[in-house]
């Protein structure tokens, strides 16, 4: 092992890391806010409501991020509308089209755990708050939603540490985050193991920091207070 | 609705059957990967359990496509080296054995846990019947524990495996030619990204409807003799 070469690309590594942090976060926080209404439109009893977010989220879990991506940063140029249009100069941009792409697959896989949580809140607490006069959006709002946000968390924690390592697709459309970071540096240095194993390093380091992140959110939330039996 | 795919549709359903033999493949060594590693990790052994710890957090830290990269480009010298010694010139991984190696890796080291969890789940009183019946461990294990840790640890390793399928995707990176690899050729030849890509989707999606409903059969027959609470 050659460490003088780690450490010397150090620099160059934690830059890509940074990249990769700034992805995830994107992805992770507007992939929660587009999974709300999908999650709670997928619990719907109508089945004109549920249908569509079933499918999106049919479609987004079950094809390879990868794919997505291409489709994305590939695919879209094919038509001469999407060329032309006002948003062109962000879908060319690599960066926005893999921000856009774990976006919308990770929406579809907190909507899954927001459907899971919400229907694993006991009835007898939302007949309770209907009971007491709330409308349903109120009871959704202050009731449901905050008590899904408790169940779902550590569900969540795992799908944000996913994607930490699902943004290492970013390097095939040519994005130097810490993937496509060692991958440049290893073509100069012919050095695979080395470069592989301090970008693996900085992955692990990463998601341990996430992981005591979430474990202080849920004391923060009091998760454990809230498994009342 | 009529797609043109410009002569490229038996290229793709080649990429097919080599997206399925990659995925099966792994799917053999990583269910072996993650039966030992769940064993290490319930071992009465420190350094066993130890290594088996080491080998679940550490791989499943570190994305797939890392692992592809990193088994496959270096193994390299590695393999040059062994090669050397047994005499055999440009001794390499291919695409298909590294695909199979680092799917296998990452499919294990999810399993280790699963599986941990369904050997959890057998009651104490069944290895204890066991040996006071006279067997052996390794009767005990694989005549007692091992039937019924597959049908709590299916759901989750059906889980895995459509996950292990999307997987397969990552392995066009190292140039196998499966769905994806095919799919990229396609479209240099013919630019049309949008159509092809579009296509490749709906074949990830066809394999993962298959495999949804093979696992459905499967479940029902490892829950054969198991009543369902009434809910």
């Amino acid at each position: 092992m050659n460490w003088e070469v780690i450490i010397k690309w150090l620099p160059r590594l934690a830059q890509g890391a940074t990249l990769t942090l700034e992805l995830v976060a994107i992805a992770v926080i507007a992939g929660l806010l587009l999974a709300i209404p999908l999650g709670i439109a997928r619990t719907s009893r109508k089945r004109y409501i549920s249908a569509l977010p079933y499918a999106y989220i049919f479609f987004f879990r079950g094809t390879p991020l990868l794919v997505q991506l291409f489709l994305v940063y590939y695919g879209l140029a094919q038509f001469d509308a999407v060329r032309q249009s006002a948003l062109w100069p962000y879908l060319r941009d690599p960066f926005w089209c893999a921000a856009v792409t774990m976006t919308l697959h990770t929406a579809a896989y907190i909507a899954e755990i927001l459907r899971g949580a919400l229907q694993a809140i006991p009835r007898g607490e939302i007949e309770a708050a209907r009971a007491l006069g709330m409308s349903y959006s109120t009871a959704l709002l202050r009731i449901m939603l905050p008590r899904a946000a408790r169940i779902g968390l550590p569900a969540y924690s795992n799908e944000v540490i996913l994607m930490l390592k699902a943004s290492s697709l970013a390097s095939t459309v040519t994005l130097l985050e810490l993937t496509g970071m060692a991958r440049t540096i290893i073509a100069r240095t012919y050095l695979p193991v080395e470069i592989f194993f301090a970008a693996g390093l900085f992955y692990l380091l990463i998601s341990f920091i996430l992981v005591q992140i979430f474990k202080l959110l849920e004391r923060w939330l009091r998760v454990d207070a809230c498994q009342g039996r | 609705m009529n797609i043109d795919l410009y002569g490229f549709g038996p290229v793709l359903a080649a990429g097919a059957l080599m997206t399925i033999k990659l995925a099966l493949s792994a799917l053999c060594f990583g269910l072996v990967l993650g039966l030992l590693g769940a064993l290490a990790k319930t071992s009465p052994y420190k350094p066993l359990r130890w290594l088996g710890g080491t080998y679940s957090t550490l791989v499943r830290g570190i994305p797939e496509l890392l692992w592809v990269l990193l088994i496959y480009y270096g193994t390299v010298s590695l393999m040059a080296r062994v090669g050397e010694w047994l005499g055999i010139a440009d001794l390499a991984l291919s695409p298909f054995a590294a695909g199979v190696t680092a799917l296998a890796l990452c499919f294990g080291a999810y399993a280790t846990e699963v599986f941990r969890g369904a050997m959890l789940a057998i009651p104490k009183g069944h290895r204890e019947a066991g040996l006071a019946l006279g067997l052996s461990r390794l009767r005990i294990f694989t005549r007692l524990v091992l039937p019924q840790m597959w049908r709590i640890a299916l759901p989750g390793l059906g889980n895995l495996f459509l996950i292990l399928m999307k997987d397969t995707a990552l392995v066009s990176v190292i140039s196998l030619e499966e769905i994806m690899r095919n799919t990229q050729s396609a479209v240099t030849v013919t630019k049309q990204p949008f159509t092809f890509y579009m296509v490749a989707a709906f074949m990830y999606l066809a394999l993962t409807i298959v495999a949804m409903v093979a696992l459905h059969f499967i479940e029902k027959r490892a829950a054969r003799g198991f009543a369902r609470a009434e809910q």
